[in-house]
């Protein structure tokens, strides 16, 4: 889906963008579903105030339920939950849940097919201080792997909104990604959300440029400074990695002949992965990979880390002008 | 079930199925008519692997014909090694990694008791299962939100693949760890029919907490060779074992 003009606000350096946590649209959410969606429920494993599932606990205190910090119980016990009728979604830092518990999400959530959904806050380098433990690098793999499981890293809040949303609407098992960190407000009001439709931020002919999360920002950045150096980059915001939108990159791939993923994600096994093994297999076409090379992370600030671990807008613009050579 | 499908887990199946005969033709209210009864008790197999004995008292309690259960761990049988919900009527719930049982009785004891719903939920679990941590996580939240409908039956058979649960990894003092966990605690032996009866009758009057129903058993129970052997936890008999465990359970 190509977006119109209205639906993207104006890309310009981060100190001038309108910024806010994932997280923050996800809270949203959940306050709007607790009126419209009397189904919901919420667990959170100890963290609410920092997941923001607090202030749906403040106007809905009969509907939370702290499972403490036991996350393996928190997700068999949203899977019994669910078994009921009701929609629980669990929520806590990305590495306790997806990593801790995946078993549990494994065979209680996915193989029984439960209408369960999975909020990971914290996920990527972004976290910042505290360091490697807490920063979720692995999640977009180990939970695409699993069948029956959907995965959607939104873009901004406004998304991780609509996301949230979506999710409370669909059945079976939905992993949704969120940040700690501010991060630029890239979609509008009107900007629309399809699950599993990939949404073309910024029509390109040279390259194409497929990112999620925070990485959809610096890569609309990175596409702008491009633009003055002649290089016509595409910008496709895969937001949801599973189910994958095959029509979409094929399309893409084919068009520009080259194609860049940008993820802040292990590299093994995550979007881009994704995205190659459609490409491998339908149109394959010169790629170029941003994203955590097999490390962990460490203490920083957020950007102080994004720039160590060559994740910033100029280490797409690099990615894609090797692309570009391997085309001719 | 396991002689035919040449693989299964006969011991922990026999140590459960006297209470597995009182739950499912004494105790609890179901109708394989109907699997789905808003107001049905829900039975979880946490310790996944004596599914066999759930297949026969589903089988025998009508929930599908009887002829499935020559079809046990056979390619395209509706009856799993181990226990999934989406292929076999009358299972609530898909199990077979171990310690996970319990977390999905606590979450539908709690869905049920938010929605006045006073279905009575039942999980039995395996005695080596409970060194699983999760079994504990669950224990305590049920405590801590007070789940009376919820009644955990421990098939305490002392046997696990690598030995004596005793010598593996103790349990000891087992009832003392429940109570701790505030659960009312019941101890029966695991054959006594009448006793495991009264034993949940007096589980389901709990106003406040949840009931766990400690069940001395002999794994391989009714079997003379197969009797406190950890040997047959995971084997399947062979001809003449079979028809030697036949003659004996018809005896």
């Amino acid at each position: 889906m190509i977006m119109k003009n209205n639906f993207l606000a104006k890309i310009t350096e981060l100190n001038s963008m309108e910024q806010q946590p994932t997280r923050f649209g996800y809270a949203d959410a959940l306050l709007e579903l607790g009126t419209r969606e009397k189904r919901v429920v919420v667990l959170d494993a100890d963290l609410s105030k920092s997941t923001l599932t607090s202030r749906f606990a403040e106007k809905y205190p009969k509907r939370f339920f702290d499972i403490g910090i036991a996350e393996q119980n928190m997700l068999g016990m949203a899977g019994g939950l669910s078994l009921t009728g009701k929609i629980p979604f669990v929520t806590t830092y990305g590495v306790f849940l997806a990593g801790r518990a995946w078993d549990q999400i494994r065979t209680s959530i996915c193989y029984a097919d439960l209408n369960v959904k999975l909020a990971g806050a914290h996920g990527g380098l972004s976290v910042g201080p505290d360091g490697a433990t807490h920063q979720a690098l692995e999640e977009i793999s180990i939970m695409r792997v699993l069948p029956n499981m959907k995965v959607i890293v939104p873009c901004d809040t406004r998304q991780a909104r609509l996301a949230t949303l979506a999710a409370a609407q669909m059945s079976g098992p939905v992993y949704i990604r969120l940040g700690r960190e501010p991060i630029p407000v890239l979609t509008t009001q009107k900007t629309p959300f399809n699950v599993g439709k990939a949404q073309i931020m910024k029509p390109g002919r040279d390259v194409t440029i497929i990112a999620c999360g925070l990485m959809v920002y610096l890569s609309l950045l990175a596409a702008q400074k491009l633009t003055k150096e002649g290089i016509s980059c595409e910008v496709i915001n895969l937001h949801t990695i599973k189910p994958i939108d095959r029509k979409a990159l094929i399309a893409s791939a084919k068009k520009t002949g080259a194609v860049i993923t940008a993820e802040e994600h292990q590299l093994a096994g995550g979007m881009g992965s994704a995205v190659a093994e459609v490409l491998a297999q339908e149109c394959p076409v010169p790629m170029e990979m941003v994203g955590v090379r097999d490390t962990f992370g460490e203490s920083g600030q957020p950007w102080e880390l994004m720039k160590k671990y060559h994740l910033m807008d100029g280490d797409i613009a690099k990615a894609v002008k090797r692309a570009v050579q391997r085309k001719k | 079930m396991t002689y035919k499908a040449g693989s299964g887990h006969p011991g922990g199946s026999l140590s459960s199925a006297d209470i597995m005969a009182v739950l499912y033709f004494d105790i609890m209210r179901h109708d394989p008519k109907e699997p789905k009864w808003e107001k049905r008790d829900r039975f979880f197999l946490s310790k996944g692997h004596a599914c066999p004995v759930l297949y026969a008292a589903l089988a025998e309690s009508g929930y599908f014909p009887k002829k499935h259960l020559a079809t046990f761990r056979q390619l395209n049988s509706i009856l799993q090694g181990h226990p999934h919900r989406l292929k076999t009527p009358g299972i609530e719930m898909s199990s077979g990694s171990l310690g996970q049982g319990l977390s999905i009785a606590a979450g539908t004891a709690l869905g049920l008791k938010m929605d006045g719903n006073r279905s009575k939920i039942f999980c039995l679990m395996g005695d080596g299962e409970l060194q699983e941590g999760q079994i504990w996580e669950a224990a305590m939240a049920a405590g801590h939100f007070k789940l009376n409908n919820l009644i955990g039956i421990v098939d305490y058979n002392n046997l696990q693949i690598d030995g004596p649960v005793e010598k593996v990894m103790g349990l000891a003092p087992l009832a003392d760890k429940w109570r701790a966990f505030r659960w009312n605690v019941i101890e029966v032996d695991g054959h006594d029919i009448s006793r495991i009866k009264s034993a949940f009758i007096k589980a389901g009057q709990s106003k406040t907490k949840p009931t766990v129903i400690i069940a001395r058993t002999i794994k391989g129970k009714g079997i003379s060779f197969m009797e406190n052997q950890a040997g047959w936890h995971g084997k399947a008999p062979n001809k003449e074992e079979y028809e030697m465990a036949m003659q004996e359970l018809n005896g």
